[in-house]
Parts: structure tokens; C-alpha cells; sequence
């Protein structure tokens, strides 16, 4: 027999099954919006125009944030190398710590979180005011699949450019932290090359590549996702973007475990 | 051709929009639906296109059940309905010209020229030449209605959908939106169904005119029968008296 809950856990307990039903729901929607941007990849005549323009947007205006954030993380990752190694382990050892850090975490991660603030936050705030205003049912009206023409170019071009991305950011923690080594660290050259390539293993560009690229493709979609949804006015708008940041730095953390466990 | 609701009913969550609305819009006619702020109209309107799907009942179009079309038919369909946006819906990133080419270029057969012509047509037909290299956001509200207007008469519909045309317009914007509206019907004889709240302008423009209340139609007539119903709900609505609106419980 079903046992009813009254008195002061009937509030808690009403709560607790609103949110279940709304995550259970939520899910549901998002499973349908995935299943709705396979359906749009093949409307290529739709999306393959507003590709390049969105590489632009989320890939080529992306860049300075994210050299700006590597730059100072390289130069950070040789000094606190430095202090953690001196005295007990060859200075070279800067060169491995930095190369492999960079590579293997820190450029991805950090590129991938600060893009989801721009970048998520960017698609959601557009594409919940499209909703809002109407724009998006405009479309529709027009005889355009909205997915297909709003949501898989910013999906692929995130996918495309996050990895190129994440690679410049690398290349730019490396450099910086090799200038650091240079200028303050009275390290040579070779010395800290010699640490990069010690324990260098090409897989190593590849795991940083597809961790970017699965942050990419989590970050577009989440945006995309909250954006389309929104409900509202304004105040919908800014709870979307919202949501669309927080679950997207979520996501990529999880992302980030879960490759390191599959992939190491 | 013409427009057919029968026993459309929606709910969302626990609010029930419509309540089975059976309704005829027939060809070559404009018909108004009236009704107050809340009442469903729009819902209504949107079901027509296949924006929202009703819970229960069928919409027809040109001969077709929207509410059976797969996701293409219902694409090929909307190249024969235009829509008129509440306020205008139109792109914000785009200018007026390339507003109104949107649409043109899923047409088929439609050559680059050839749309260039039905644009500048277009904005003719609202009186808007010289405006195509503009923003949206360079236009006041009434320019921007007519924007929307010349959108959805760019494909050259059979039929046009009109949500609240005139609501936020002073009363001489207000008079040119119902001129255009029954230009488009003179001009492209056109089916028109407007969804509205004016009663002036329900009355100018429509051969018949609804009244949507309590999720049903609670009247259907034309201009001259709604003025002289003596259904307390409807002369509620037309006066403005509120009181007369609500029904005793039974």
C-alpha cells in the first residue's frame, strides 16, 4: 500500500519529486534536440553557408582570451615548477612539467572554460532572444528547419575550431613558459627542450586535441540547447545563459575525468 | 481552398488554451478572430502552421492535415502561408532586403534577379521602397509591422496569417496596416485569417469576424450581426464591460 507523507517532509518531499520530474523531463527534451541535429546534419544545403562564418565567430575571435589565459599559465607553470624542483630535481625537469601539463590539462581545460563563458554564453543569449522574439518561429514560417540553420553550424564549428584552439593556447603556454625559464630562471634552450622532449609522446597532441574537440562539441550544444529552449523575455534569456555556462564548465570537467580514465 | 479547425484542443501543463475550436476560414475570405488578451488566439494562429500541435482535433490547409504532415510536407506547406508576426519577428542581423530574400530563396525555380524583383515588389506593396539597405532596428514599429507584412507576401501565399497586426500602433498607423491588409486580399486574393483584439480594425477589415472565449468559438458572424449579437459575453468583449464577461457558474 502506497504510504502518504504528511506533515513537515510533505513540502521536502514535494520538492524532491518536482525536481525529479523536471530532470526527467529535461533529459527527455535534450534527447530530442540531439535527435532533432542528426536529423538537420543532412539538410547540408542549410548549414554548410553559415559554417565558415561561425568558425570565425567562435573559433578566430576566441583566440586572444585564450592566449592571453595560456600566456599567463605557462609562465605560472615554469616558476611554480621551478620552486617545487630546486634542490632536489634537475632543472630541465621545468621542460617536462610544462610541456605535459599544458598539453595534457591545463590548455584544453582552461581554453575549454573560458570558451564556455564566451562562447556558450554568446550562443545561448542569441538564441534565446531569437526565441523570445519570435524570430526562430519566423523562420519556421519561412520554410527553414531551425536546427539546421541556426544550431549544427555553430555545433560543427565548434567542434572544428575548439582543437584549433586548444592548439595555439598550447603552443603559446609552451612559449611563454620557455621565455620564463629563459629570463628568470637562468635556464638555457636546450635545457629546456631537453625536459620537453624527455617524456614527449605524440598521443599526447592527440589526447589535447580530442579533449578540445569533445568540449567543443559539449559547450555548442548545451548553448545551443538552453538557448532554443528558452521561455519568456529577458529575465528567460539571462537564466538561460546562465544555465548554458554553469552545465557547459560542469560538463568539460567531467569530460576532462572521463577521458583520463578511458584514454591514460 | 480554405482553412479547417475541427475540435482543436490544447493544454499546457494544467491550462486549458483551447477547448475544441471547430472553424472555417473559406477561400478567398478574412476572417477575424477576436477575443481577449490570454484567450488562446495566437495559440490558435500558430496551430494553423504547424508551430504549435494541438493535443487533440485536426487542422486542414490548402486541402492538407497539418497535424498528419511529416516535417518536410509541412515545410513545402508553409511556402504557401505567409505569417504576420506580432511585432514583426524579423532578423535583427539582416537588413529589410535580405529580410524579405529569406523565404524567396527556398522558393524553387526563383532566379537571383528574379527574387531582387519580388523584393523591391514587395516593398512596394507596403510602401516601402528605398527602405531595403535598412536595419531593423533603424525602423519605428509601424515600419517595421509593414516589414513583416512584405516578408510574408514575398513567397506570394495563398494564404497570410495576421497575429495582433495592429496592437502598439497609434490610430493612423493602425488605419494604414488594415489598407495593406485588405490590399493583399485585392491584390494577391489572398485567405486571410487576423488574429486581433481591435474592434475597429476587425470590424474594416473582416467579411467574418470570431470570438474566442473559454477555449471555444463563442460567436461567428459577420461585422454587422457580431454589432447587433446580444450574447452578454460578446457585447462584454465589444463594449468593454467586463461584468458582462463573467458567466455564472453552473
Amino acid at each position: 500500500m502506497m504510504k502518504v507523507i504528511t506533515g513537515a517532509w510533505r513540502a521536502p518531499a514535494a520538492w524532491v519529486g518536482r525536481s525529479a520530474v523536471g530532470t526527467a523531463a529535461g533529459m527527455g527534451r535534450f534527447g530530442q534536440f540531439l535527435a532533432g541535429i542528426g536529423h538537420a546534419l543532412t539538410d547540408v544545403r542549410t548549414w554548410g553557408p553559415a559554417l565558415v562564418a561561425q568558425m570565425g565567430r567562435i573559433g578566430v575571435a576566441s583566440l586572444p582570451i585564450a592566449l592571453f589565459i595560456a600566456a599567463f599559465t605557462g609562465i605560472v607553470l615554469a616558476l611554480q615548477a621551478s620552486y617545487t624542483f630546486t634542490g632536489a630535481i634537475p632543472k630541465y625537469f621545468v621542460g617536462v612539467l610544462v610541456g605535459k601539463t599544458m598539453l595534457l590539462e591545463l590548455g584544453p581545460v582552461l581554453t575549454g572554460l573560458a570558451l564556455a563563458g564566451r562562447v556558450g554564453a554568446n550562443i545561448a543569449a542569441e538564441l534565446g532572444t531569437m526565441r523570445v522574439t519570435e524570430q526562430i518561429d519566423a523562420l519556421e514560417t519561412l520554410g527553414y528547419d531551425p536546427l539546421a540553420h541556426l544550431v549544427v553550424p555553430k555545433v560543427m564549428a565548434a567542434l572544428i575550431m575548439f582543437p584549433v584552439v586548444v592548439a595555439f593556447a598550447n603552443a603559446m603556454g609552451i612559449v611563454a613558459a620557455w621565455a620564463t625559464a629563459l629570463n628568470l630562471l637562468d635556464m638555457t634552450t636546450p635545457e629546456f627542450v631537453r625536459g620537453l622532449r624527455l617524456f614527449f609522446v605524440p598521443f599526447d597532441v592527440t589526447y589535447s586535441l580530442i579533449k578540445a574537440a569533445s568540449f567543443g562539441l559539449a559547450v555548442a550544444t548545451i548553448g545551443c540547447f538552453f538557448g532554443f529552449t528558452t521561455w519568456g523575455g529577458a529575465q528567460a534569456v539571462g537564466r538561460s545563459t546562465t544555465q548554458a555556462v554553469v552545465l557547459s564548465s560542469m560538463v568539460i570537467l567531467v569530460l576532462d575525468a572521463f577521458w583520463a580514465v578511458t584514454l591514460l | 481552398m480554405s482553412i479547417v479547425l475541427d475540435g482543436v484542443a490544447k493544454r499546457f501543463g494544467t491550462a486549458v488554451v483551447l477547448n475544441g475550436v471547430s472553424l472555417e476560414a473559406r477561400d478567398g475570405e478574412t476572417l477575424a478572430v477576436i477575443g481577449a488578451s490570454g484567450v488562446g488566439k495566437s495559440v490558435l494562429l500558430k496551430s494553423v502552421v504547424g508551430l504549435i500541435r494541438p493535443d487533440v482535433g485536426t487542422i486542414q490547409v490548402d486541402g492538407e492535415l497539418v497535424t498528419e504532415l511529416r516535417r518536410q510536407d509541412l515545410y513545402n506547406l508553409r511556402r504557401r502561408v505567409g505569417y504576420v508576426f506580432q511585432f514583426a519577428a524579423l532578423f535583427d542581423s539582416m537588413t529589410v532586403e535580405e529580410n524579405l530574400a529569406m523565404g524567396l530563396s527556398r522558393v524553387p525555380g526563383l532566379s537571383l534577379a528574379e527574387r531582387r524583383e519580388r523584393v523591391a515588389e514587395s516593398l512596394r506593396l507596403v510602401d516601402l521602397e528605398g527602405f531595403g539597405a535598412q536595419m531593423p532596428g533603424e525602423l519605428s514599429g509601424g515600419q517595421r509591422k509593414r516589414v513583416g507584412l512584405a516578408r510574408a507576401v514575398a513567397i506570394r501565399p495563398k494564404y497570410l496569417l495576421y497575429d495582433e497586426p495592429t496592437t502598439g500602433l497609434d490610430p493612423v498607423t493602425k488605419t494604414v496596416i488594415d489598407r495593406l491588409i485588405l490590399r493583399m486580399r485585392e491584390e494577391l486574393g489572398v485567405t486571410s485569417v487576423v488574429v486581433t483584439h481591435d474592434m475597429t480594425s476587425a470590424y474594416r477589415i473582416a467579411d467574418r469576424i470570431a470570438m474566442l472565449h473559454a477555449g471555444r468559438i463563442r460567436y461567428l458572424g459577420t461585422p454587422d450581426q457580431i454589432r447587433a449579437s446580444d450574447d452578454p459575453v460578446v457585447r462584454g468583449f465589444i463594449d468593454g464591460r467586463p461584468e458582462l464577461m463573467q458567466e455564472p457558474v453552473t
